[in-house]
């Protein structure tokens, strides 16, 4: 009889290799993806001699350093960037792999659309060069970021050398009050396991406020399992996931679709499979969090306070301007930045327009799409006009402001209430100041030009 | 790759925990060829920031070793991080603990990496701050370092990355080697998962 195994056992089996007798496994890479950013591996690879071993299976877009004013080509001024977006065009077409570049409708941040095309699929083990790439273990695949280097290895040979990591569940139950989102759930997860929690190993969501939650939710926590350490963030498959699925443009059809659900339902935790370690979270006692520091552990309650001054928070007060015992509610920002690979889905957008119609920026507030096709999906459900009427920015889809490489940035000393993964010191901008929410709370803090408790904004707006 | 055996060189502390890898080297520097050198933006934005920061001490200026505080390289997958190290000559940061990516990224440089307890840490970064400039070895042969606060220090390290890092391996040319396992391995991946290799994106 076999032991119960875990889905990460599982898909790590099906991807094994060879194993070397220190325990390194040789695992083979289902997909791989590929962005702008990707260049310093494609050149290394070029340095060596070597070409793709798989282009069928690399799939690519520029989305880290594109401007969001304009997806034109003629319109990218700075000239690094230019050299990197070329760079990969002329890679897809010297290699021979695909790539939906500036102009096609299949654009976007890498995180979006590889679920957004069907790319992402459960049981798949996938790699790209950049941490978020845990974002896609929401459909239940293997998904995690590598370096240059691995990259390159990852594109001459389609394999890649890792240790087993060990399995850490989060069992999220019961049901998350009004105005409490995804990205609720997974800033009070790292706030209590903290931002090395998860360090070692690949964290499996469950319980029943995750399995009641859409796949796009589902996204925003595997994304921001890179923010607990962790290497990779998992949701077993379901019928919401396989219901997400269907019809795609790289799903599979017909008799494919059939065989892919069966193998995909094989891929759950087995009854009685043991975690290395468990943690658990109750949904309905979650508030709206906000970051306040430069960790994303450094996340709190909306009816928080900014903590006391000490050795440990005193260069975070004064890099992020606050002062001990300040309440959240009454932080001002100074722009609002809706997007990134955590919550720029049509989902995210719709929650954030929810809020836009209820009043007017008072700070600069830009809204970046994840991809072009969410983008083409809110225009046609009038979504950028809400956000027009709002004051708000309306733009093409990029990183843009999460990572600040396309010239969205945040000014020195400016605050930013975002709906992006990180609050490092710099990260938006040099000297930015960023607290991290959802994109509700931060379409009510564009509204009210402070850090404000988007469920006391809806409730006020009602009663008005 | 250049061997790493025993190097020794003075150590630098640096008490800050979660050091990510935007601080290391911020995104608007990402871009730039490597064949440029990434040691000019090695803690650059920080080093301004913040005029005690060890960094920016001349006593450090031949520093070769890093004893930082947990979860040293944690966020963003940029290799760019390693670079900017290995460029301003260190070879070796000790911490409680690392960033996964950043982990795996330093061995395929040549950077080790030593996991020491976060007591240990602690205890040779003020013994380094009471000896500004003080030197520590690290031999990665016998994993063992000695240190101002810790002359008999012990870590351990997965035996691959040792290997790796003491013969100085090209991974890739290592992985070739496997190719037959690989090819044999990729058509039955092909056969079994074939809906993968059918879709057309149409």
């Amino acid at each position: 009889m076999t032991s119960p195994r875990t889905m990460l056992d599982k898909i790590w089996d099906a991807h094994e290799i060879t194993r070397d007798d220190e325990g390194s496994s040789l695992l083979f890479v289902g997909r791989h993806l590929a962005h702008d950013g990707s260049v310093h591996a494609f050149d290394f690879l070029q340095q060596r001699g070597l070409s793709p071993r798989c282009p069928d299976q690399i799939f690519a877009t520029p989305d880290h350093g594109v401007p969001t004013f304009s997806h034109k080509r003629a319109d990218i001024t700075d000239p690094q960037q230019a050299r990197v977006v070329d760079a990969l065009k002329a890679n897809a077409s010297r290699y021979g792999f695909r790539e939906f570049g500036l102009g096609d409708p299949r654009q976007g941040i890498v995180h979006v659309i590889g679920p957004e095309l069907g790319l992402t699929q459960p049981g798949l083990l996938m790699v790209c060069g950049d941490s978020h790439t845990s974002t896609h273990g929401a459909l239940g695949a293997l998904a995690f970021g590598i370096g240059a280097s691995d990259v390159c290895h990852v594109l001459a040979t389609q394999t890649i050398w890792q240790r087993r990591p060990r399995t850490m569940r989060i069992t999220v139950d019961g049901q998350p009050g009004p105005g409490v989102t995804s990205k609720d759930v997974i800033l009070a997860i790292i706030a209590q396991i903290g931002a090395n929690g998860g360090q070692g190993h690949v964290i499996e969501y469950g319980g029943s406020a995750i399995r009641a939650m859409s796949v796009e939710a589902r996204l925003t926590v595997c994304n921001m399992s890179i923010e607990a350490g962790a290497r990779a963030g998992m949701v077993a498959p379901d019928d919401t996931t396989f219901a997400y699925l269907k019809g795609r443009a790289f799903a599979p059809q017909g008799a494919d679709w059939d065989r892919a659900v069966a193998y995909w339902k094989t891929l759950p935790s087995d009854p009685g499979a043991t975690h290395d370690r468990e943690v658990r979270l109750d949904a309905a006692a979650l508030e709206p969090m906000v970051t306040w520091g430069n960790s994303p552990e450094e996340a709190l309650p909306i009816s928080g306070r900014v903590p006391p001054r000490d050795s440990a928070t005193a260069g975070t007060l004064d890099y992020m301007g606050l002062a001990p015992g300040t309440r959240l509610t009454d932080v001002p920002v100074d722009q609002v930045f809706i997007g990134s690979c955590t919550n720029s889905r049509i989902e995210d957008l719709r929650a954030a327009a929810a809020v836009a119609r209820r009043g007017r920026a008072v700070v600069p507030t830009l809204v970046s799409p994840g991809s072009t096709a969410v983008k083409l999906m809110a225009e046609a459900e009038g979504l950028d006009q809400v956000f027009r009427a709002a004051g708000f920015d309306w733009r093409e889809s990029g990183c843009s402001m999460c990572v600040g490489m396309n010239g969205d940035l945040v000014a020195e000393g400016k605050r930013c209430a975002s709906t992006s993964n990180r609050n490092f010191r710099g990260r938006q901008g040099k000297g930015s100041r960023t607290h991290l929410m959802s994109p509700a709370m931060a379409a009510a803090a564009a509204l009210t030009g402070r850090i404000t408790d988007v469920r006391e904004l809806l409730a006020h707006e009602v009663t008005a | 790759m250049t061997p790493f055996t025993t190097f020794t060189a003075p150590a630098v502390p640096l008490d800050r925990a979660n050091v990510d890898t935007d601080q290391i080297v911020p995104a608007r520097f990402l871009r730039r060829p490597r064949s440029e050198g990434y040691d000019s933006f090695f803690f650059t934005d920080l080093k301004q920031e913040q005029p005690d920061l060890p960094f920016n001490d001349p006593v450090y200026d031949t520093a070769g070793i890093i004893v930082a505080d947990r979860n040293f390289g944690c966020g963003s997958s940029r290799e760019q991080a390693v670079w900017a190290l290995t460029d301003s000559g260190f070879r070796c940061v000790l911490a409680p603990s690392f960033g996964d990516i950043f982990y795996n990224n330093a061995a395929k440089q040549g950077l080790l990496l030593v996991r020491v307890d976060a007591d240990t840490a602690a205890g040779i970064r003020d013994a380094l701050r009471a000896a500004p400039g003080a030197a520590m070895t690290v031999d990665l042969e016998a994993q063992t370092f000695a240190a101002p606060g810790c002359p008999d220090g012990r870590f351990e390290i997965e035996p691959a990355i040792r290997r790796r890092l003491l013969l100085g391996l090209d991974e890739i040319g290592m992985t070739l080697e496997h190719e037959a396992e690989i090819a044999a391995f990729e058509q039955g991946y092909r056969d079994r998962f074939d809906w993968l290799f059918r879709a057309t994106g149409a």
